[in-house]
């Protein structure tokens, strides 16, 4: 599926890169050869670029995959108990008879649509994409190396991806259909949900989510290791700690996450998976009544254990989320701004500071479980401290901004997009820090639209800023300014349009599970306190389908502009990081000279220049370093 | 396939041993012994999580975990602990035979290495198979004489599947160290580029230093 998938971008990837390869493609060259070289060199490849691209591409297909089955769900969330019209009838084909009989969706499905868009969205398609997929492809390029320390790993990460992926698609058409858990999977449910008869041992959906799982993860691990060497083994010379692009920052603080939480997890999916098919209680207590009878369990473990692995996870996860996008923006922003980055020690330590912190505000997820004052004291306390670090961060992005000149072009949209969206997000989390508030507003819809504030405007707009500002590098074209505007403005607007009124909702206790959409609700908030004018589920569902139809533009811009798009010298955005001074696409090794880096990376507007950018690798000459001694801001 | 291939070798001959991306040899092992300390974080973390779950047990259920402990053969245990330690001062040696370029002391230590390694298997198969006549295999074959027999078996779950773990990092470990003698015939690590054998050598001990841990957790738990 996947190796398919990437299959058809990869040519004109290719064919572009011969062209400043340091050997050109003959003109006669054997056909029966490049076959072969084909496939050793676009698909089973070792290359980290073409590892990246396939990463993306593969991350892209399944982030509008994980889109439509929301778009399914918002169907029953705006005319609950209606028939799904046009492609209702034909979704039982796909996902079994037992999901949508009559084109009306039945509750199991529901859960299951739910379940798999967490997963699919933030598994199998942001992290690959904003970590895997962009950090393959840009952070050996910026800190000038030719390839990764482990090019052979990381082509094995992507493979365990590939597999992963393909096993969480396969759940779906399995009897009883995919994973209903929930994202989090949290047990009991999990433990004993797709079991008994009609259901298959191991290949049911909840147990074929966690196999996929494994395998994400170590997928995920192997990426991890490897960004770490690279990252701490090969920058160019010349490239110290400060000098690097916040980007590259981003993802090593980004890696450590991957690295330090994930294989907690993957010992609690062993142990759930044991109980799921060796009939182990790990996750299962004992005395539980399920449909009216005993469960017949030896029993002892604790639910409660999963959940705290699970969020030893889970809640780094959340910043693997977003500082890719961080980093995205940062680049974009100084670049576009045309001018330093302001505060780039602070965003430095900002992020380190994120990192550590990150690991020990997880138990703020489990507000629900009452886990008693002195330990939820100890994590509203960290997960406010948390939240400074990322303050800092935005405010220099906002600063960074001032007095600039700025030009707007698409990449930049998205980025000036980011700051207010990841504002709203950020600011909507602070009540939820709080134990007291949060045991209102959890589980309703203000969490989704506090979540989603953050993931979807937020590092998703991050991610499409970044494939716009990077796709130069990768092809040598441009993707179109004028179709990238006619994706990026209705996008905004429906993202709002989506997630506002769910804070709203969310405040007026409307529960983020129901399946009907909150009929009883509506009803009970109409007729007992006479609140009218709350049934926004239909104007959302509108903007969410809306806004299914502005990625077309997207999609269509992006195929047409590998073959087709403005041909563009190597530094397109006058830039001043490593990765410009490459030819666009970049041959197999990179660099045409090896770089060596003189300066920072910002270098914008300095004084006494011709050009508004001055790039890492252009030596600093005397007169100049007189001057940068002078001025400590420059001494780096 | 062959513009790709002269792509790809764009080293020297002389350089035949540094992988295209590095500078040179001293790089290229810095990068692989980091790559290994950090592929054994994401281990300790991985065994972590089992450790979590057996340190949330054991206090919720603190007599059943020792009266279960009780069952385990502390000899055996005791004689795989040693077992393992003396393996890995062999492995050490290893090291240090490859570094003095020393071809035939190298093959004959990793050979050593990996014996220790079959012999500790074939204990934990031993004692496997004394389990299960004890009836101490949950689920399958599970007979305890208290009348809530839940927490005695999380323990066991727990012992199966750490020692489990743990015996599949050792099988992995032993294929590695014959495939490293095997490999050594041809003199390719006692050249200088004694790396391969260097982070063998850390994998190795890292899988004794978990069986210290599980030693002491899971044998001696309920033996005052």
């Amino acid at each position: 599926m996947d190796a398919s998938t990437s299959h058809p971008p990869s040519p004109g990837f290719g064919e572009t890169g011969e062209t400043h390869g340091p050997h050109h493609h003959e003109a006669g060259h054997d056909h029966e050869h490049h076959e072969l070289g084909f496939w050793r060199k676009y698909i089973f490849s070792t290359d980290h670029k073409v590892i990246g691209i396939q990463y993306g591409i593969c991350g892209m297909i399944f982030l509008f995959m994980g889109f439509s089955l929301m778009m399914i769900m918002r169907w029953q969330l705006a005319y609950p108990g209606q028939a799904l019209p046009l492609i209702g009838k034909w979704l039982p084909y796909i996902f079994g008879a037992n999901s949508m009989p009559d084109g009306k969706m039945t509750p199991e499905f529901y859960n299951s649509l739910g379940a798999m868009h967490g997963t699919i969205m933030i598994f199998l398609g942001v992290v690959p994409v904003a970590f895997a997929a962009f950090g393959n492809f840009v952070v050996p390029l910026q800190i000038g190396a030719p390839d990764m320390t482990f090019p052979k790993v990381n082509a094995a990460s992507f493979w365990a991806f590939a597999v992963g992926g393909a096993i969480m698609l396969t759940s779906f058409f399995v009897p009883g259909g995919a994973a209903k858990g929930g994202w989090t999977s949290y047990t009991p449910l999990s433990d004993i949900a797709d079991k008994g008869p009609g259901f298959h041992t191991v290949l049911n959906g909840q147990s074929l989510w966690l196999i996929g799982f494994i395998f994400l993860i170590t997928s995920s691990l192997l990426g991890a290791v490897n960004f770490i060497t690279t990252i701490i083994q090969l920058r160019a010379k010349g490239l110290t700690w400060m000098r690097l692009p916040f980007f590259v920052w981003s993802q090593f603080v980004t890696a450590f996450l991957l690295l330090l939480a994930f294989p907690p997890l993957e010992a609690a999916i062993i142990m759930q998976l044991m109980d799921r098919t060796a009939a182990t209680s790990f996750f299962l207590p004992a005395g539980m009544i399920v449909n009216g009878a005993p469960l017949h369990v030896s029993g002892g473990g604790s639910p409660l254990l999963w959940q705290h692995l699970f969020w030893f996870l889970g809640h780094p996860e959340v910043y693997v989320l977003i500082l890719p996008a961080f980093g995205i923006v940062g680049e974009i922003l100084a670049n576009n701004s045309r001018k330093p980055l302001w505060g780039y020690k602070s965003l430095v330590f900002s992020v380190l500071v994120i990192g550590f912190l990150s690991f020990v505000v997880w138990a703020h997820h489990m507000w629900l479980t009452g886990m008693g004052s002195t330990v939820s004291a100890f994590f509203q306390t960290t997960t406010l401290l948390i939240s400074i670090p990322s303050v800092i961060i935005l405010s220099a992005f906002f600063i960074s901004l001032w007095g600039g000149s700025i030009r707007f072009n698409v990449p930049m949209l998205f980025v000036t997009a980011f700051l207010p969206m990841f504002g709203i997000g950020g600011l909507t989390g602070i009540p939820l820090a709080f134990n007291s508030a949060d045991l209102y507003l959890h589980d309703t819809y203000y969490v989704i639209a506090h979540f989603h504030y953050i993931v979807a405007p937020g590092t998703i707009f991050g991610l499409f800023a970044g494939v716009y500002y990077w796709f130069p590098k990768a092809t040598g074209r441009m993707m179109s300014e004028f179709w990238g505007k006619v994706h990026f403005w209705p996008s905004l607007i429906c993202m709002n349009v989506i997630f506002l009124p769910m804070f709203l909702q969310g405040m007026l206790g409307m529960h983020r599970r129901w399946y009907d959409g909150g009929q009883g609700w509506t009803l009970a908030g109409e007729h007992i306190w006479g609140l009218s004018g709350f049934q926004w589920n239909t104007p959302i569902s509108w903007a969410a389908w809306i806004m299914g139809l502005a990625q077309i533009p997207f999609i269509i811009n992006f195929f047409w502009s590998i073959k087709h798009g403005k041909k563009v010298n190597d530094n397109p955005w006058e830039a001043t990081t490593l990765e410009w001074t490459a030819p666009s696409p970049p041959p197999h090794g990179n660099f045409v000279t090896t770089p060596v880096a003189y300066r920072g990376p910002y270098e914008y507007s300095l004084p006494g220049r011709e050009k508004d950018f001055t790039m890492q690798n252009e030596p600093v000459d005397p007169s100049e370093r007189s001057r940068r001694m002078a001025e400590p801001a420059l001494a780096h | 396939m062959e513009a790709t291939a002269s792509l790809n070798e764009r080293t020297e001959p002389t350089q035949s041993l540094v992988a295209r991306q590095f500078d040179d040899l001293e790089q290229q092992r810095g990068a692989a012994e980091l790559g290994m300390w950090i592929f054994l974080a994401t281990e300790v973390l991985f065994f972590g999580g089992l450790f979590l779950a057996y340190t949330v047990f054991r206090s919720l259920y603190p007599r059943d975990f020792a009266a279960a402990s009780h069952h385990t053969i502390v000899l055996i245990g005791g004689m795989n602990t040693a077992i393992l330690l003396f393996s890995s001062t062999l492995m050490a040696l290893a090291v240090r035979a490859a570094e003095l370029r020393n071809q035939t002391t190298l093959i004959r230590l990793l050979l050593a290495t990996a014996f220790f390694g079959i012999v500790f298997m074939v204990l934990k198969g031993i004692e496997y198979y004394k389990d299960w006549t004890d009836h101490l295999v949950p689920v399958l074959n599970f007979d305890w004489h208290s009348p809530n027999p839940g927490p005695a078996q999380i323990f066991f779950w727990l012992y199966f599947a750490m020692t489990g773990l743990h015996a599949i990092h050792i099988t992995v470990g032993i294929f590695v160290m014959l495939t490293l003698a095997l490999m050594a015939r041809t003199g390719k690590f006692t050249t200088g580029n004694y790396t391969p054998i260097e982070i063998a050598g850390l994998y190795w001990h890292f899988v004794d230093i978990v069986w210290i841990f599980l030693f002491p957790l899971l044998y001696l738990a309920g033996h005052r």
